[in-house]
């Protein structure tokens, strides 16, 4: 019998379809190599019971004839996402063993079309890292490993050895790229959906700032936050994309538009689209293997019978210093919360202001505390007008720069989606955060602007490593991603990380 | 800035001459709505505590607010109500700061871009003069829940049903310049808050409440350094802090020192105020936009379609009974002052059978004899015992002179103990006037013909016809028409 845990989630949705096998042996299967994997530290909590229970309903509904979209489908939920009687800590200390009395929105709609849950992800503390490592529960390892990398042959301790998934969604991405679950829920505020999927070899998709609701979803930078799955495949992507889209009026920000068949747009013609190169995008300090994956990827698109026009995306060089004012400044307020009051850990203290104190100092790892700190510094009275209303009019004109070449006939955007390939944990940002900061750098725009962009793996960098090429496309608009993300996934073919763990 | 608008107030003399009290209030209205202001929580009064919360209230991890409608509505109604300017665009911000009754760790307010901005509210005093008090503002914005301190030897509790209820906080110019005026303009101000509908101004549960502004100067100086007296809660309150803290300032500036700007407490009990925080403790709130919520924008057809269905206030209510009934602006004042005495009085004129011609009288019945015996009996007027059609039939029937004003006042007495139809029991008790000449005359010439020497004297002195018309009245039991008995004594006494 085949492995089922290395089919798509298209193909497993096929097997399902044609009673090749039961929603329950897809779970055991992968419930099965979620417990073999767990050195990759890729689920905080799983959820076996829960699962098996999921899957025996998707089979009896579905033995009944009644096909939900994703019915039988085992995947993978970020912990960001609040599930309802499933602890969800958004990996941080100070949440303790918090377990919600709600569904987040994205998963009610993906437990509505007969989804399985197999637990929750690992992710950076709050979604706040680009590498996985500063969650409460350790670091993720990439199933990725540098060739020629000893990474299992007994070599001790997992710095210098293992690679970084990316981050914040870490677990997410790699959960599926390690074939633990057929696609993964994950969030993206600057990045967090795009460059983990680039450095595990998947496909991931940052949707328009209001396609997917995010009540529900544990909150880091509310005009910046945004669902969006990662899967195996582009096709994977559009089918779980359909699923968590949708207005929301529980989300004042969700936006009131219709919710297209974005598998639909799988395998259509991308003849005469105008794609965009921003010459921005080109760093000095840009690996030349990221330049050549570049051009290969114009290549393909042109072969496929895009043209390619060279444009200009002038404040590109202030979105990341404007992003690390913005996202910090929302963080440090939708942080208050965690106070030990209502929820969580408390530490006491002599009166309210020491519990506070004690409470947050404990709960709260140390880039956590470093943003809090920036945001509370940056929205001071003195420094608001420097900081915080520069940073958003620096915001108001990235956004006029993609709006300019939208309006200029350009389809979409293509560039790098990461400034190299996955890192060694512990290698960088011990001395300097922004040195992790700078994994952003083509990523934060696309969130400053509030568009959708697609991560997808287009080679490899000289170690072996898988790297992506990003799409950007026009607000809700990500059709056209899905059109053009798979036209260099059939060209670039899937990779897929040989076995390790 | 410095530029007074209203009215001098009364001056306080200290050791070096005259000082003027200088001071403006913000009101902290509770909107009158069934849920809170971004969540469907409800908002009744009294129950059970942490009872009324939702998971926003709570502020539960990916919890996001969404605005009730019928808030903003009730904020556009009372800027409409205060004349003032309504912002089609405004804005929510976050003030933030960390106290455990509040869960978020910031408050959801309104701070560059409020719902409402500047209007104005008319203020009668006592003297009969008036002054216009400026609005700066109003804006939306949370409450925060409540902090319980009896329920535990060493923890403090904390009660969020009140988390979340939508406040409106209304912001006036530092246009008042007296304690009486102050508590002039919030009883103003909390009449047209019931008038519209939009606050029940009930100040013992907290749902009006005033942070005052208050600082001293000499007349025509520049403005001094204020305080600001935090959450008074009734309008006595509100006065006394006014006089304890003025006083407070002229001393310190009197014995050579300086105000410090800063909050203060009042305390009822003591009847002073006490400092709370200085301006160097005071929170940087790091104010900005909640990027929970977008801008909330509306038409001016929104706004339009408010303002055609706003009831009758005060003023105009008050301009409108003047001219209709002929009142005195004094009575006309008082029986607009509070909704229900004005509802009441309306109640009356719906059941009087002539309005034209009884207006005026009802509103002498309702001022004088009704509020009078409820004041006496230390009732509201909710629970009055003679009701409002009861008290039109009254002011009816001496309207149409079938009982006189004496006879209605036992009838009113009657009505008030036993209750009744004042119609049937005028008749039932033979309360009624005597209209019937023939009857009156009878009467009139018994008492001629039994007083010869009083006639003797009436003809020299005309004034002595009110005693025969004290005769008449005493005869017939109070029931005969005045102006007959006149009339016939007139003509039986050659007069």
């Amino acid at each position: 019998m085949i492995d089922l845990t290395s089919l798509t989630l298209a193909e497993a949705r096929e097997g399902l379809a044609r009673k090749s096998f039961t929603s329950l042996e897809l779970t055991d299967a992968h419930l099965a190599a979620i417990e073999a994997a767990r050195a990759l530290n890729a689920f905080v909590l799983e959820t076996p019971d829960r699962a098996r229970a999921m899957a025996r309903a998707a089979d009896a509904k579905m033995g009944k004839g009644e096909v939900g979209r994703l019915a039988g489908i085992p995947l993978g939920i970020k912990d960001l996402f609040a599930t309802e009687g499933v602890r969800t800590t958004a990996c941080s200390k100070i949440l303790g063993e918090f377990v919600p009395r709600y569904e987040s929105t994205v998963t009610s709609q993906l437990w509505r079309d007969g989804a399985v849950m197999l637990g929750k992800l690992n992710n950076d503390e709050f979604a706040m890292g680009s590498s996985n490592e500063t969650s409460c529960f350790g670091p993720v390892v990439n199933p990725w490993r540098r060739a020629g990398s000893n990474v299992g042959a007994g070599s001790g301790g997992i710095e210098g050895t293992h690679l970084v998934p990316g981050g914040s969604s870490g677990g997410s991405a790699t959960a599926v790229a390690a074939n633990l679950c057929l696609g993964a829920t994950a969030t993206d505020t600057g990045g967090s959906i795009r460059q983990p999927a680039s450095f595990t070899g998947i496909v991931g998709i940052k949707p328009t700032y209001g396609r997917c609701s995010r009540w529900g979803i544990v909150a880091f930078a509310s005009s910046l936050d945004q669902a969006g799955p990662v899967a195996k495949t582009v096709r994977d992507a559009a089918i779980l994309m359909r699923s968590m889209s949708g207005h929301d009026p529980k989300d004042t920000t969700s936006a009131d538009v219709a919710v297209p068949d974005f598998e639909a747009s799988i395998g259509k013609s991308v003849k005469g689209m105008k794609i965009g190169i921003p010459k921005e995008y080109r760093l000095d300090s840009m690996p030349e293997e990221i330049e050549r994956l570049w051009t290969q990827g114009k290549d393909w698109l042109r072969a496929a019978g895009a043209e390619l026009i060279d444009i200009s995306l002038p404040h590109t060089k202030y979105a990341l210093p404007a992003y690390y004012i913005v996202a910090p400044a929302e963080a440090s307020s939708n942080l208050a919360r965690y106070d030990g009051v209502r929820y969580g850990l408390r530490n006491q203290g002599r009166n309210i202001v020491e519990m506070y104190e004690n409470t947050r100092a404990a709960g709260f790892g140390a880039e956590v505390r470093r943003r809090i700190m920036i945001g509370t510094y940056v929205l001071s009275a003195g420094y608001y007008d420097a900081y915080y209303l520069r940073a958003q009019k620096v915001r108001t004109l990235i956004k006029k720069d993609f709006e300019d070449c939208f309006q200029a006939g350009v389809d979409a955007i293509l560039t790098p989606a990461t400034p190299s390939a996955a890192f060694g944990i512990g290698e960088k940002g011990k001395a300097d955060p922004v040195e992790m900061y700078l994994n952003d750098i083509f990523t934060v725009t696309v969130n400053m602007a509030g568009l959708p962009g697609i991560a997808v793996p287009a080679g490899k960098d000289a170690q072996g490593l898988p790297l992506g090429l990003q799409l950007i496309g026009r607000p809700f608009d990500e059709e056209t991603l899905f059109s053009l993300g798979e036209v260099i996934e059939q060209s670039a073919g899937r990779f897929v990380a040989a076995k390790w763990w | 800035m410095n530029a007074p608008v209203g009215k001098t107030g009364k001056l306080i003399r200290g050791s070096t001459g005259e000082w003027e009290v200088v001071i403006g209030l913000e009101v902290h209205a509770q909107v009158t709505s069934n849920a809170k202001l971004f969540s469907g929580a409800a908002t009744a009064f009294g129950g059970d505590p942490n009872s009324q919360v939702s998971l926003v209230d709570a502020a539960m991890p990916g919890m996001l607010p969404v605005i009730n409608e019928e808030c903003v509505r009730q904020a556009v109604r009372t800027g409409l109500g205060l004349s003032a300017k309504i912002n089609l665009k405004s804005v929510f911000d976050r003030k933030n700061y960390f106290y455990p009754d509040l869960p978020q760790g910031y408050q959801i307010s309104q701070f560059k871009s409020p719902i409402v901005g500047e209007g104005e509210v008319t203020v009668d005093l006592e003297d009969g003069d008036s002054i216009v008090v400026g609005i700066e503002r109003l804006h939306l914005e949370q409450d925060a829940g409540k902090l319980l301190h009896d329920q535990h030897p060493t923890m403090s509790f904390v009660d969020l049903n009140r988390s979340g209820v939508a406040l409106m906080e209304i912001v006036s110019r530092p246009d008042i310049r007296s304690s009486e005026q102050a508590k002039a303009y919030v009883a103003k101000l909390r009449s047209i808050l019931r008038y519209l509908g939009t606050c029940d101004g009930d100040m013992e549960k907290g749902n009006l409440r005033a942070d005052v502004n208050v600082s001293v100067r000499k007349p025509g100086s520049p403005l001094g350094t204020r305080c600001e007296i935090k959450n008074v809660n009734s309008i006595r309150f509100i006065g006394q802090a006014i006089e304890y803290e003025a006083r407070r300032q002229i001393d310190i500036i009197e014995d050579g020192g300086a105000i410090q700007q800063e909050t203060r407490l009042f305390d009822p009990n003591k009847g002073e105020t006490r400092s709370m925080r200085s301006k160097e403790e005071a929170h940087d709130y790091r104010y900005f936009p909640d990027p929970d919520l977008l801008p909330l924008e509306f038409s001016q057809a929104f706004v339009d379609a408010l303002k055609a269905q706003l009831p009758e206030l005060p003023d105009e209510k008050k301009a409108r009974f003047i001219k209709d009934f002929a009142l005195t602006p004094y009575d006309a004042g008082v029986l607009v002052a509070e909704r229900e005495s004005a509802d009441f009085f309306e109640a009356v004129l719906g059941g009087l059978k002539d309005r034209a011609r009884d207006g005026k009288l009802a509103a002498n019945w309702v001022i004088n004899e009704l509020f009078g015996r409820l004041n006496k009996e230390g009732m509201e007027i909710a629970a009055s015992p003679v009701s409002a059609p009861q008290l039109a039939v009254i002011v009816s029937l001496i309207g149409q002179a079938t009982i006189s004003g004496k006879i209605a006042k036992d009838l009113f007495e009657i009505v008030w103990t036993e209750g009744g139809d004042p119609d049937v029991l005028v008749e039932a008790r033979g309360m009624k006037q005597v209209t019937d000449i023939g009857a009156i005359e009878k009467v009139v010439d018994e008492i001629v013909a039994a007083n010869p020497d009083k006639v003797a004297q009436a003809k020299a002195k005309p004034a002595m016809i009110g005693w025969f018309v004290g005769q008449v009245m005493k005869s017939s039991g109070g029931k005969a028409n005045p102006q007959a008995v006149n009339d016939l004594l007139k003509t039986k006494l050659g007069l």
